[in-house]
């Protein structure tokens, strides 16, 4: 059996589930599939799921590789917020757009060191020792934007939020690149190996060799990093830093994303690709409630009617029912199995 | 099992309990009499634990019967076990430490007055219960204010009043100094003399010769000997454990000893605090040392001292060539060219959920680094050739590792530190819990590697398997390396004397 037929294998609940929310929305809202250029950017509601879904989708990445590790990252709302007001800071401070970046990321990888030195080196649970940084991280981006929203207009960076690159909106191209990258580098490497080891059984990867706390610590920088991408986006698009708005609750997102893309929160075995598709799952619940004109005040039941579904669809027990009936039981037990599409 | 004609008042009638994958217990018979103290011995996996188990109904067993009073009894669960008067203590006190010494005593059945609960009806209650225990303690303070020994027996207390037939003490001595040992014997021995049955567990050979009055040896899941315990001496009780008949004759010994040359690795004064004291020990180029001990003798805590597992405190490694070795963590030991099979395959050892190939990788891949990635190719070459020297039985390299047998799981951790082509290994119970057939392939592998050069460190609870392989042994007791056997000196009786010798006495 080839690499693409055990990749197509393991992502295709997570398009099956795609398409048929897609589908259902189109029923809904005939006009779904209408995409129009104006000024020299497409606009139309796949686009729009894409580019709402982004900041969550880069969340996503992150925090695949740090519950692959059988942890945690709450904090990734809260750097965001700290990552946007950095930036909103060091623009507004007049420090250019590429200093301000540097600035912004370098936050988000020093949010992950603190993250992974909690987890790693003082053997702190994750979701306790990254509970600190999403409380006090809030408080951090307040003192930055000094209690106010953190306005500013600058072309550049702003570009980051609303821009376009050959018509297609910067933020996508952001999340594609980060996905595209970091799968390239974990599966290229041996790094989704050894994170997948640590996942499973921490302490058989220690005696086995493998450098377990730089890895961890590794693993949380990421998802800062990939914070600080959607927290420059999320203020980008609102030209200023909101401090107690930015990426909130988007934690949750992140972690539910990666749960539909079908990674076990008990750690080992992850796909980036099926995270990212979570994350669109999810943006496209969002706006398909938006656009079949529900009251906005069902909105979060519907949506949690929804997930409640998908997550049934995919639990351990609907699973022995679909071996049950399928007709090759035996190839169900490789649905864990992954590797790189070529 | 003696066929008296008074009924002994627990026995167990063939009880088997099975899981996936082993026979914990094969049809054992277990008899306890009224009045006496009878230990339950047998190494690791031997099935005691399961046995207690099966008795007090924590598991439900797959065979036999339990009878009490020479009626069958069928206790569902350790309440109902209770009820029917079996009651366990175990290692670690299970009572609430924040509650007081008479709450502990009674709960779930506390006196109460207008529905509410009496204090002072409790407090009287819990110092005449105390009192036949022999403490005169102030039972209004809170449990954790007095110390594990007092603890031990308060849990002892309220075990023999809820239940008050049978106690099962299962390693109540094992945190305790020797005065507090004390404390608790004396109220086994008067609790004996009540006419309570106890079943005593416990991995000290002093304590059970001191305390019991009969002894079961359990080893493999099987019964390997019931006895009184005034009739049997410690050497014949150390073979009864680690499984050889004592009418076996000498029949063989180790081999001599490897090239005397440069010894490979000298440890000097190296220990840790509380895990082992310190040991000199130097290991040539193709050479066995073996290790023989008890559980908990300090065997395993020598191998992950060495390993950087719990790094050692004091003295230190070196190369032969004297260049001083860093063994601060396993990636250094590693790094020197080390290997370790852990005796906890699924703990320590496989990683359940990757596959043959990438667990046999792990190690080699872990030591040059994430971001060369040894290619896909050459680890399924690598893994495909050591499923074929080491007849790993797999489909093949892409099955998970937890999918495969014991002995399999074993040959691929093996096939894992071959392929970093270390010069020293560690190989901690590298046959336990394998069948017949992949044992004799251990060993026969084990001898190969000595042949190429390699020098190895193999810990065994098989005596025999360390007679045939092993140019050294050394007998690791109470955390000291308590005697190095070489050459013709290397017999499993001269072992089990040294495992044996009492306490204080030296062995050289």
């Amino acid at each position: 059996m080839n690499g693409l037929m055990l990749f197509m294998r393991r992502i295709w609940p997570q398009l099956l589930t795609l398409a048929v929310i897609v589908g259902l929305i189109s029923i809904m809202f005939p006009g779904f599939f209408q995409i129009s250029i104006a000024n020299g950017r497409l606009y139309g509601s796949p686009i729009d799921i894409l580019n709402r879904g982004a900041p969550v989708a880069l969340l996503a990445i992150g925090m695949t590789l740090v519950i692959a590790t059988r942890g945690i990252d709450l904090s990734v709302g809260a750097v965001m917020a700290i990552c946007g007001a950095v930036a909103a800071w060091g623009i507004t401070e007049g420090y250019g757009l590429f200093a301000t970046l540097a600035m912004a990321l370098a936050a988000g990888l020093a949010c992950g060191l603190w993250n992974g030195v909690l987890v790693a080196i003082l053997g702190i649970q994750p979701i306790v020792a990254t509970l600190i940084l999403m409380v006090a991280g809030r408080g951090i981006a307040q003192l930055i934007t000094e209690g106010a929203i953190l306005t500013f207009n600058h072309e550049g960076l702003i570009f980051f939020g609303s821009g376009s690159v050959f018509t297609i909106p910067t933020p996508v191209i952001i999340g594609v690149l980060t996905g595209a990258i970091i799968t390239l580098i974990v599966r290229r490497s041996a790094l989704g190996m050894l994170i997948e080891a640590i996942g499973i059984n921490l302490r058989a990867s220690t005696l086995a060799g493998v450098n377990t706390r730089v890895l961890l610590i590794a693993v949380y920088m990421t998802s800062g990093l990939c914070a600080a991408l959607a927290g420059i986006i999320a203020a980008a698009d609102i030209r200023g830093a909101d401090a107690n708005n930015a990426g909130l609750w988007l934690e949750l997102d992140a972690i539910l994303a990666v749960v539909i893309g079908g990674t076990s929160l008990l750690g080992g075995r992850f796909s980036l690709i099926a995270s990212l598709i979570g994350a669109l799952i999810i943006q496209a619940v969002n706006t398909g409630i938006l656009l079949s004109g529900f009251p906005p005040e069902f909105n979060l039941i519907i949506k949690a009617v929804i997930i409640l579904i998908i997550l049934v669809l995919q639990s351990p027990t609907m699973r022995t029912v679909a071996v049950f009936f399928s007709k090759d039981p035996v190839g169900a037990s490789d649905k864990e199995k992954e590797t790189v599409a070529p | 099992m003696p066929q008296s004609d008074s009924q002994p008042l627990l026995r167990a009638r063939g009880v088997s309990k099975v899981f996936p994958g082993t026979i914990a217990l094969d049809g054992v018979d277990f008899s306890l009499e009224a009045g006496e103290v009878h230990a339950l011995l047998g190494e690791n996996g031997a099935g005691k634990s399961t046995l207690i188990k099966c008795l007090t109904g924590a598991y439900r067993r797959d065979g036999g019967d339990i009878l009490l009073h020479g009626e069958i009894i069928d206790p569902k669960c350790t309440i109902d076990a209770q009820g029917y008067g079996i009651g366990t203590v175990y290692q670690e006190v299970n009572l609430l430490p924040n509650l007081t010494v008479a709450e502990n005593l009674s709960l779930g059945h506390q006196p109460t007055r207008f529905g509410m609960i009496s204090t002072r009806a409790m407090n009287r209650g819990a110092r005449e219960v105390l009192s036949q225990f022999g403490l005169d303690i102030d039972v209004s303070r809170s449990l954790e204010s007095y110390s594990v020994a007092v603890q031990q027996v308060i849990a002892i207390a309220r075990a023999v009043t809820l239940s008050g037939k049978v106690l099962i003490l299962d390693e109540p001595t094992a945190s305790l100094d020797s005065k507090e040992v004390e404390l608790v014997f004396d109220v086994v021995r008067s609790l004996r003399q009540r006419g309570l049955g106890i079943v005593f567990i416990s991995h000290f050979l002093d304590q059970i010769f001191e305390i019991t009055d009969r002894v079961t040896v359990l080893r493999n899941g099987r019964l390997v000997g019931s006895e009184t315990t005034s009739d049997i001496d410690r050497v014949r009780l150390v073979n009864l454990m680690l499984g050889r008949e004592l009418e076996q004759e000498v029949r063989s010994h180790g081999k001599t000893h490897a090239a005397a040359g440069e010894p490979r690795l000298t440890f000097t004064g190296f220990g840790r605090k509380g895990r082992i004291e310190p040991f000199d020990l130097s290991i040539q180029p193709g050479e066995v040392v073996g290790v023989a001990g008890l559980l908990g003798s300090g065997r395993t805590e020598t191998a992950e001292v060495m390993f950087g597992v719990a790094p050692h405190d004091s003295g230190e490694a070196r190369r032969g060539d004297g260049t001083v070795l860093n063994l601060a963590s396993p990636r250094d030991a590693i790094a020197a060219g080390f290997g370790f099979c852990p005796e906890d395959r699924k703990t320590d050892g496989v990683i359940a959920d990757l596959t043959v190939r990438e667990n046999i990788a792990l190690a080699l891949q872990a030591r040059i680094g994430w971001m060369r990635r040894i290619p896909d190719r050459e680890q399924r070459a690598m893994a495909n050739d050591y499923i074929r020297k080491l007849d790993i039985r797999t489909p093949d390299a892409e099955k998970p590792v937890g999918l495969l047998s014991g002995g399999n799981q074993q040959k691929v951790m093996l096939a894992r530190w071959l392929v970093t082509n270390p010069s020293f290994l560690i190989l901690d119970e590298p046959t336990r819990g394998i069948d017949v057939g992949a044992h004799a392939e251990i060993i026969r592998l084990i001898e190969d590697l000595c042949k190429q050069g390699m020098s190895l460190l193999v810990i065994s609870s098989e005596l025999d398997e360390l007679v045939a392989y092993s140019h050294r042994v050394i007998v690791v007791r109470d955390r000291h390396h308590v005697a190095e056997l070489t050459g013709g000196d290397i017999t499993t009786d001269n072992m089990v004397r040294a495992i044996a010798a009492p306490e204080r006495e030296a062995i050289s």
